[in-house]
């Protein structure tokens, strides 16, 4: 081969190459908003009292077992969600943990649960549909029939939620579905209709925005009554001092949004939870592959061009004996 | 040491025998007694023989007890303290000269007691104060022979050695105190304008006030309290801190309604408004009323009420939720961070073991490599 | 190319070697550590965690073994589609290399995935879905398995006398080739486009977005050259055959202006992100990130000059590094600047290894085999000086 038709297969790969990338629809895919729906959670970090009611709820509602990190190994305490735990309660603490809710020489208590993302990472991940998005209660729910246990939303989710039975033969992802096994007997989600201070609540997102909006109006200190279980539930509403929040309500933005949303008096960086792009990511990722395979147009027209300079290049076996350029 | 202990062991024997014999009880039940005190109170091992040979040596303080708007709860409690016969040595160890309820006398007579018992140990006595005092309208709603409460009051603390509020009512104000008090109920220390020793609780543990009388006896000066006038060895600790319950608390297991589920099972009552979560007192660490652990309202399976706490009893809601107060999370709850996950030393080494052959090899392949390069140029070179 | 006939022969000799048994050893090692796995889980065995969903049978096994067989691909690029028929006679061994790579990589996800008996699922309508970086590896390289063995199989037909299988063969072979440089191309920049998704929890120095893919490619053809090299390197010693140096000298040269290509992405990258300054803190990522470039950039100094390319040691050293370089990039972007989150530790467990040791010593086990008994290594000609 010399080096024109050398150059000359370059180019015309290089134009195949060019076409395919030209010739496929940029499907650029925002990012996914709410659901009509929408059901979740509300967490509001100053109204909890770390009982872990909705901890030992939870294992109890959804058959989980029991885990011991202490010494003492008396009675479940899970370090942070597993496989074995859906929903955990941790501690932030500071110095002499005087006063709760205070981020210097204070504590205060965070959940750890599923998000319901409005673009979740893990339904974008999940290569064999296992994780799905609920289209109208946007509850991301998992189905282990389905599911080849590559573990790749546990990789992907930023909140670090679904989790592994690394110890099992048989293992499964396990993660926080909302209770929606709860729903069909008219129940909703353990976490919330256990809480004692109603500092998880359970509802439509848009209840929920309208309950965060109320209580961010209030001045700290201020008489108020706080709802417990369900928004729009029987009323099991209690009197209570307004809290002094941080201006971030997590779960508004972050993400494109997520269904649990969270206050706080304490930085949610502080919390454990990292501040996150308006932007999901699963939106890039699936641009990203649907701009390079969309339709299997790119790959069928580079494969076309690829066929095309092989045949000319390609000898038949038996004649290979001789040169080829 | 040994010698040290032997002695107080005899000395304590001995008080005991002396006062075993004043007394009629046995020198076992007295010496029990002086135990049972030194716990309440805190105190170290040992310190049951000081008290029982303050109790045997001191001459009986003299002490005042005034009654004013309560429900003489205070005094029923004390009578009712079970230890081998206390209601005997509280008469021994004390010299109760005016007691509203356990004198014989009466009227003037009973007047003249108090201010006969005033003029002989001035400055001496202990002023024991039960139930609020009036002061609205010049405190009219509460008289004792012609006079009110508050001047009583006054007029008995000014030459009084210590003074002590009993029960929430003449700590506090207590339930005469309850929104809209109409007859401006108001506790002993804001009427003397000084805090005051109070033993508060409806009604409050006789053995907090006992040990607090005893300790007065014992080192001479009233036990170290907190800014509200409570002894710390009673009223230092959060009820929920030491809750027989609070195990239920620790892993969300609540009774929800009076007679569910969770409520027979024994659990957690913080949802029916306990207020053990912002309540400063003992009860769930000695019980009341000796007779034994179930003897306490969280034990029986009602919410405690929070009545030894200012701003709670009687203020809040039975079933309000409580404020969680002064707790910090236990030690058990996972941090923010935790550490997790596995690492193996065993494969790092055998990683760093066999990336090092590896580069050896390699090396050695291409030192050999490198001299057959040598050896080709040589060639071209011929 | 005066020392070869194009034309393939079988090495024969005997296959019970100490260096056989040895890697025998080792692959059966594995395999018990395996059975065990499917008996007791992967906790049984395996380090791995929630905070590292995927260790090594996944960053090494998968990614870095896929990526180190893309020798088959990088020569067929080269040949077929570059049409540069000198560098024949390296395809077919390249080839065998990555037919082995892709298929023990390929089988290693099976020991990796928690409900393996569902594996099928992926390639199921109703179950499969598209969104999915993952779906996109997994059918890919899955088709491009069955590609390479189409695309091998003249070599068992020609050994077992099916002349006229191999001639039907080689009318539509030209086909498969062009799926064999396609599906590569595809898969090699999806594994880069795996980390997208992991957005943030990804360190800067390895959070190239969009670009993954593009550097993930560029490296995995480099590697495919590298491997090249470092394959005919060892094959020449280990069967005491001559150096293929003079095929393997300009072949370098491609690799050369390559890594320059690859290093300029890479740093104008890091640049516009404003990542760069995470390479100058002291920790780990920046220490494996210095590491990691120090192993494309030598190379670059070491294949410079064309005398430098000529030599042997110099070319050897230079693929070693490159090989390290992409095993680097790789096992950085995959396990050491992954962070789902602080607190969470991560260092494969010796039976872990083991298995990934067994792995790589039954492929080369396999590889011995294969050419001793079939025609893939080009005939050397009696010496004619």
């Amino acid at each position: 081969m010399d080096r024109r038709t050398f150059f000359k297969s370059s180019l015309a790969g290089g134009a195949a190459l060019a076409v395919g990338a030209a010739s496929c629809p940029a499907q650029a895919r925002g990012t996914n908003t709410l659901p009509p729906e929408a059901l979740g959670l509300l967490f509001d970090s100053t109204l909890c009292v770390g009982c872990k009611a909705c901890v030992a709820a939870c294992k109890e509602v959804n058959g989980m077992p029991v885990e011991n990190f202490t010494k003492d190994a008396y009675w479940d305490t899970p370090l942070d969600l597993s496989g074995k735990t859906l929903n955990v309660i941790k501690v932030y603490r500071d110095g002499d943990m005087a006063a709760k809710d205070r981020e210097e020489n204070g504590f205060a208590f965070i959940k750890k649960s599923c998000m319901h993302c409005v673009d979740p990472s893990c339904v974008s991940a999940c290569p064999v549909s296992a994780m799905r998005k609920d289209a109208k209660t946007g509850i991301v729910t998992y189905d282990k029939d389905a599911c080849i246990g590559c573990r790749y939303c546990v990789a992907a989710c930023p909140f670090g939620v679904p989790r592994f039975t690394y110890d099992s033969a048989t293992p499964q992802i396990s993660k926080c579905q909302l209770c929606v096994h709860r729903h069909k007997d008219g129940k909703y989600a353990a976490c919330a209709e256990v809480c004692p201070t109603g500092a998880t609540l359970y509802g439509t997102v848009a209840d929920i925005r309208k309950e965060i909006a109320r209580r961010r109006a209030l001045k700290p200190g201020e008489q108020t009554s706080f709802p417990r279980g369900k928004l729009g539930g029987k009323d099991q509403s209690y009197p209570g001092v307004a809290a002094k929040y941080i201006d971030h309500v997590y779960g508004e933005t972050e993400f494109g949004g997520t269904q649990m949303m969270m206050l706080s008096g304490v930085s949610f960086q502080k919390l454990g939870y990292s501040n996150l792009p308006p932007n999901s990511d699963a939106a890039s990722s699936e641009t990203l592959q649907h701009t390079l395979y969309g339709g299997l147009i790119a790959p069928i027209v580079v494969l076309g061009a690829l066929t095309f300079i092989a045949k000319r290049n390609v000898k038949p076996d038996n004649e290979e004996g001789g040169n080829h350029g | 040491m040994e010698d040290m202990s032997e002695i107080r062991i005899e000395e304590a024997t001995r008080a005991a025998a002396t006062v075993a014999s004043r007394l009629g009880i046995n020198r076992r039940e007295f010496l029990q007694f002086c135990a049972a005190t030194a716990t309440t109170l805190g105190l170290p091992a040992g310190a049951e023989a000081a008290i029982a040979e303050a109790v045997e040596k001191a001459k009986r303080p003299s002490v005042i007890w005034l009654h004013f708007q309560e429900c003489t709860g205070c005094t029923e409690s004390l009578l009712r303290a079970e230890h081998p016969t206390l209601d005997k040595l509280i008469l021994d160890v004390i010299s109760l000269d005016y007691h509203e309820t356990l004198m014989a006398a009466a009227g003037h007579q009973a007047e003249a007691a108090r201010k006969a018992a005033m003029a002989a140990n001035k400055g001496k006595y202990i002023l024991v104060v039960e139930g609020a005092i009036p002061v609205a309208q010049n405190g009219i709603y509460c008289k004792v022979g012609g006079q009110t409460a508050v001047d009583m009051l006054k007029e008995c603390a000014a030459d009084a050695a210590a003074v002590i509020a009993i029960g929430s009512c003449s700590s506090w104000g207590g339930m005469p105190s309850t929104d809209p008090n109409p007859t401006g109920s108001s506790s002993a220390a804001d009427i003397l304008g000084k805090t005051v020793v109070t033993i508060p609780g409806c009604p409050p543990n006789p053995y907090n006030f006992l040990a607090t009388a005893v300790h007065f006896l014992t080192f001479g000066k009233l036990p170290e309290v907190d800014e509200l006038g409570r002894p710390k060895f009673a009223y230092g600790r959060i009820i929920h801190e030491h809750c027989e319950r609070r195990a239920h608390f620790d892993a969300g297991r609540f009774a929800h309604e009076f007679g569910d589920e969770g409520h027979r099972m024994g659990y957690c009552l913080y949802k029916l408004g306990c207020k053990g979560p912002e309540t400063h007192a003992n009860c769930s660490t000695i019980g009341f009323g000796d007779i034994g652990e179930a003897s306490w309202p969280v034990a029986c399976g009602h919410p405690c009420i929070g009545c030894t706490e200012k701003g709670v009893g009687f203020i809040k809601p039975i079933h309000a939720t409580a404020q969680l107060k002064g707790m910090s999370p236990p030690a058990s709850y996972p941090g923010v961070v935790e550490q997790q996950g596995k690492t193996s030393f065993a494969s790092a080494a055998a990683l760093a073991a066999i990336a090092g052959a590896a580069a050896g090899a390699a090396a050695m392949l291409a030192k050999n490599l490198g001299k057959q390069d040598e050896a080709q140029a040589q060639q071209k070179g011929e | 190319m005066a020392d070869y006939a194009h034309a393939p022969r079988p090495l024969g000799g005997s296959l019970v070697t100490p260096v056989t048994l040895l890697l025998g050893v080792l692959a059966a090692i594995a395999g018990v550590i395996l059975l065990y796995r499917f008996i007791y889980g992967l906790g049984a065995v395996t380090n791995l965690s929630d905070g590292y969903p995927w260790g090594i049978w996944i960053a090494y096994d998968v990614v870095v073994g896929s990526a180190l067989a893309c020798g088959g691909y990088s020569m067929a690029l080269l040949v077929y589609i570059f049409n540069k028929g000198e560098y024949h006679p390296l395809v077919r061994p390249a080839l065998l290399a990555s037919l082995f790579g892709y298929t023990l990589a390929g089988a290693s996800v099976i020991f990796d995935l928690g409900r393996w008996w569902n594996v099928w699922h992926i390639f199921w309508p109703g179950y499969a879905q598209v969104n999915s970086v993952m779906f996109e590896v997994a059918v890919c390289i899955s088709i491009y398995i069955l590609v390479m063995w189409i695309e091998f199989s003249p070599a068992f037909l020609e050994k077992f006398g099916m002349r006229n299988a191999q001639r039907k063969l080689g009318k539509v072979l030209f086909f498969f080739i062009a799926l064999g440089v396609l599906l590569p191309s595809m898969h090699q920049s999806s594994l880069g486009s795996l980390l997208v998704i992991f957005g943030q929890q990804i360190h800067p120095l390895w959070r190239s977005g969009w670009l993954l893919p593009v550097l993930y490619l560029t490296t995995a053809i480099l590697l495919g050259f590298a491997v090249v090299v470092f394959e005919a390197t060892l094959s020449s010693i280990g069967f005491r055959r001559p150096l293929e140096t003079k095929v393997l000298a300009p072949l370098s040269k491609i690799m050369y202006g390559l890594l320059v290509v690859y290093l300029v992405i890479r740093v104008l990258d890091l640049v516009f992100r404003g990542a760069l300054g995470a390479a100058f803190t002291a920790s780990w990522e920046a220490f494996w990130f210095w590491v990691e470039m120090a192993c494309f950039v030598a190379p670059l100094a070491l294949m410079s000059s064309a005398r430098a390319r000529n030599s042997a040691a110099k070319l050897f050293i230079a693929a070693l590094l490159l090989m390290l370089g992409g095993f680097m990039l790789r096992i950085n972007g995959f396990l050491v600047g992954y962070m789902t989150g602080e607190g969470w530790h991560y260092f494969p467990s010796l039976p872990e290894l083991m298995v990934t040791i067994g792995l790589i010593a039954f492929e080369i086990l396999a590889y011995i085999v294969i050419v001793k008994k079939f025609p893939v290594l080009p005939a050397v000609q009696p010496a004619t000086r």
